[in-house]
């Protein structure tokens, strides 16, 4: 798997770029600004970019804006953004085309090397990974309306796991139930969101995109 | 005015004839109040001169050597007479806004402020804050000039209106009025005629000498430009120490928060790092532990410098400016948040930040005691002004006197010459209005 980096610092780069050869993965292009990005993906046609939200010129979001516009260049790549803080807002800019493939989480992760190379293959394979903290702050916020209010606490906590990019193991693990519970709950959640019962994977995507984007 | 208005929109002279008399009459009665209000300030006035006869006495006119110690006979009189002087003004002011259409501000210099707390020595204060204001010596040099020829232009339409209807009314009933002065030489007949005349010229003359009474009050007791400055000065001096204040407090706060926080996670780091260090050979199993934990305290000094920068300056507001920076809390807030915002550049960082602030606050009063589901915030900037409104459908009763944070928030705008305004029924809704004079710069071209 091939990788597109794009960060500023020289020792969050270089940490990166080590941490994903260390797990088998392959490092294209290192790179510390969003031309230079934009010229990466287009030239290397990576598996997957991950980005920084801050990057120079400008030091605000020109690393989001980055990604946005890399996506636009080469349709469905998939994106992992990283950043110091998370905001639901950005999370919502990256996930309005309507696709998968979007990352979205803390510096902090990677602190965490196995559990974020994880992430980074999903978000390659067409999922997404949203941060907890992203999902927590959508949690404190408004009860939803239309199709995601009928949906019962419980089947929440199953959303955000999964809005996460955790599999049905994983969320069964982490809420101390069945696998076969998890599945129900899922279903249930598609029903309500009113997804069709066609490729799973996608209907993961599609409901955390309904979850999100509200 | 508004008779005016409403008789312009009807048609027929008639009727505008009879507006017109109406409004006459109105002006003449405000007249009439004008003059009472005069004659109420001659006593004042009166205990002035006998203070000043007094003055002359006691301190020692003739022959004697001037005794200071008696100034207190005349300090407690004066103290007694100059807040009559004082309301009495302020009651014109108000009145001069009210019926003339002449609205005129307060001139004083603000009370003193608390921190004394001997009743005798806040006497003291007091007096000597009554007695050097330069504006409560323009309300005495104002009643004296109203005593002696301002009331003759508030009273003489009154005047001439009750004096005409006497030769209108006295022949109609009945009585014979042959030496009446209104008529003179003529003979009495044209007692009627004259008298309508007159009360009809008093009619007609009444608003215009209502207006100039207001003028005239305005140019004695509207604020003179040194009595402004002074005031703005103040203003300035107030704020500043204010703000200089909060900024203070702030960077203790962020002090003490590195001090326990982030600075403390990193030293717990080092020192369990150092543990490992030693536990690696022997006991593989508890250094890894330590790792962990060292991983973990990393994770929290992260989390807590990102909420301090959050404080500080969120990265939102850096990046976007304030339009979307409400928009991301609007979206962490509990409540549906409408935005509207019409912003087409951005204001100078100090205001965008003390405007995110101030909403920020305002939206967690409304979620924390509103018992409100919904609010609206409207963003726009309109003649020189950032105005944000903040309005919830929750029960009302906010008091900006009681409610700190409110304060809080008008101190934060007051360093630039913002205001906030809060109205909130019980019941509410509750309405919150920002207004900070800025202008805006062009909006940042996209450099990607």
């Amino acid at each position: 798997m091939r990788v597109v980096i794009a960060e500023d610092l020289f020792l969050l780069r270089d940490g990166l770029t080590r941490l994903l050869e260390a797990h088998g993965l392959e490092v294209a292009a290192a790179v510390d600004n969003g031309a230079d990005l934009l010229a990466a993906v287009i030239g290397d046609r990576p598996d997957v970019a991950i980005v920084d939200v801050r990057l120079p010129p400008t030091f605000t979001d020109e690393g989001l804006r980055a990604a946005l516009a890399a996506r636009r260049e080469v349709p469905g790549l998939p994106v992992l953004v990283l950043s110091q803080y998370v905001e639901q807002l950005y999370a919502r800019e990256l996930l309005a085309g309507g696709t998968g493939g979007i990352g979205y989480l803390l510096k902090d992760r990677v602190l965490d090397g196995a559990q974020f190379v994880d992430a980074v293959r999903r978000v390659a394979a067409g999922g997404t990974a949203m941060d907890p903290e992203v999902i927590a702050r959508l949690l404190a916020g408004q009860p939803g309306d239309g199709a995601l209010a009928a949906i019962s606490p419980r089947e929440r906590d199953v959303l955000g796991l999964m809005a996460e990019g955790r599999s049905n193991a994983a969320i069964a693990q982490q809420l101390v139930i069945t696998e076969r519970a998890v599945a129900k709950h899922t279903a249930s959640i598609f029903l309500r969101l009113g997804l069709q019962p066609s490729d799973d994977d996608n209907r993961r995507v599609l409901a955390v995109l309904a979850y999100l984007g509200r | 005015m508004i008779a005016r208005t409403v008789s312009s929109s009807e048609p027929g002279p008639r009727r505008t004839v009879w507006s017109r008399a109406g409004e006459g009459l109105v002006a003449a009665a405000r007249g009439l109040g004008f003059f009472g209000l005069m004659l109420a300030g001659t006593v004042p006035l009166l205990a002035l001169v006998l203070i000043a006869a007094l003055a002359f006495e006691v301190l020692g006119g003739r022959h004697r050597p001037l005794d200071m110690s008696r100034l207190i006979f005349i300090l407690v009189p004066l103290a007694c007479t100059v807040p009559a002087v004082r309301w009495l003004a302020r009651l014109t002011r108000r009145l001069a806004g009210r019926w003339c259409g002449v609205p005129i501000s307060d001139p004083y210099l603000p009370r003193p402020g608390g921190g004394v707390t001997d009743s005798w020595q806040r006497v003291q204060r007091r007096i000597g804050w009554l007695l050097t204001d330069p504006a409560t010596w323009r309300d005495v040099l104002w009643l004296a000039v109203d005593t002696c020829a301002g009331w003759v232009l508030a009273a003489a339409p009154a005047g001439l209106v009750l004096y005409g209807l006497t030769g209108v009314i006295w022949p109609a009933l009945g009585v014979q009025v042959v030496h009446t002065p209104l008529t003179g030489g003529l003979p009495a007949a044209a007692a009627v005629p004259v008298g309508f005349g007159l009360a009809a010229l008093g009619l007609w003359a009444a608003p215009q000498a209502l207006r100039a009474y207001g003028e005239l009050a305005r140019l004695m007791l509207a604020p003179t430009r040194q009595a402004e400055l002074t005031l703005r000065v103040r203003h300035l001096a107030q704020t500043r120490s204010e703000s200089i204040d909060t900024g203070a407090a702030e960077l203790r706060r962020i002090e003490r928060d590195l001090h326990d926080g982030a600075q403390a996670r990193l030293v717990a780091m080092g020192m369990t790092l150092d543990a490992a260090g030693h536990l690696i050979d022997d006991n593989p199993a508890a250094a890894r532990a330590l790792l962990a934990e060292a991983r973990q305290n990393s994770a929290k000094a992260l989390a807590e410098l990102r909420d301090l920068v959050r404080g500080i300056h969120p990265p939102v507001l850096a990046d976007r400016g304030l339009a979307d920076a409400v928009r991301a809390l609007a979206m962490d807030s509990r409540l549906r948040v409408n935005l509207t915002n019409d912003l087409t550049g951005r204001p100078p960082a100090p205001v965008e930040s003390a405007a995110y602030f101030s909403v920020s606050e305002l939206l967690a009063n409304v979620a924390k005691h509103a018992d409100a589901d919904q609010a609206w915030i409207d963003i726009r900037h309109e003649h020189g002004l950032l105005r944000i409104g903040v309005t919830d459908d929750g029960r009302g009763g906010a008091d900006p006197v009681r409610g700190t944070g409110l304060r809080g928030i008008e101190r934060r705008l007051a360093a630039f010459d913002g205001v906030l305004a809060v109205s909130s029924p019980p019941g509410g809704p509750t309405v919150a209005n920002m207004e900070i004079p800025c202008a805006l710069s062009s909006p940042k071209t996209s450099s990607c």
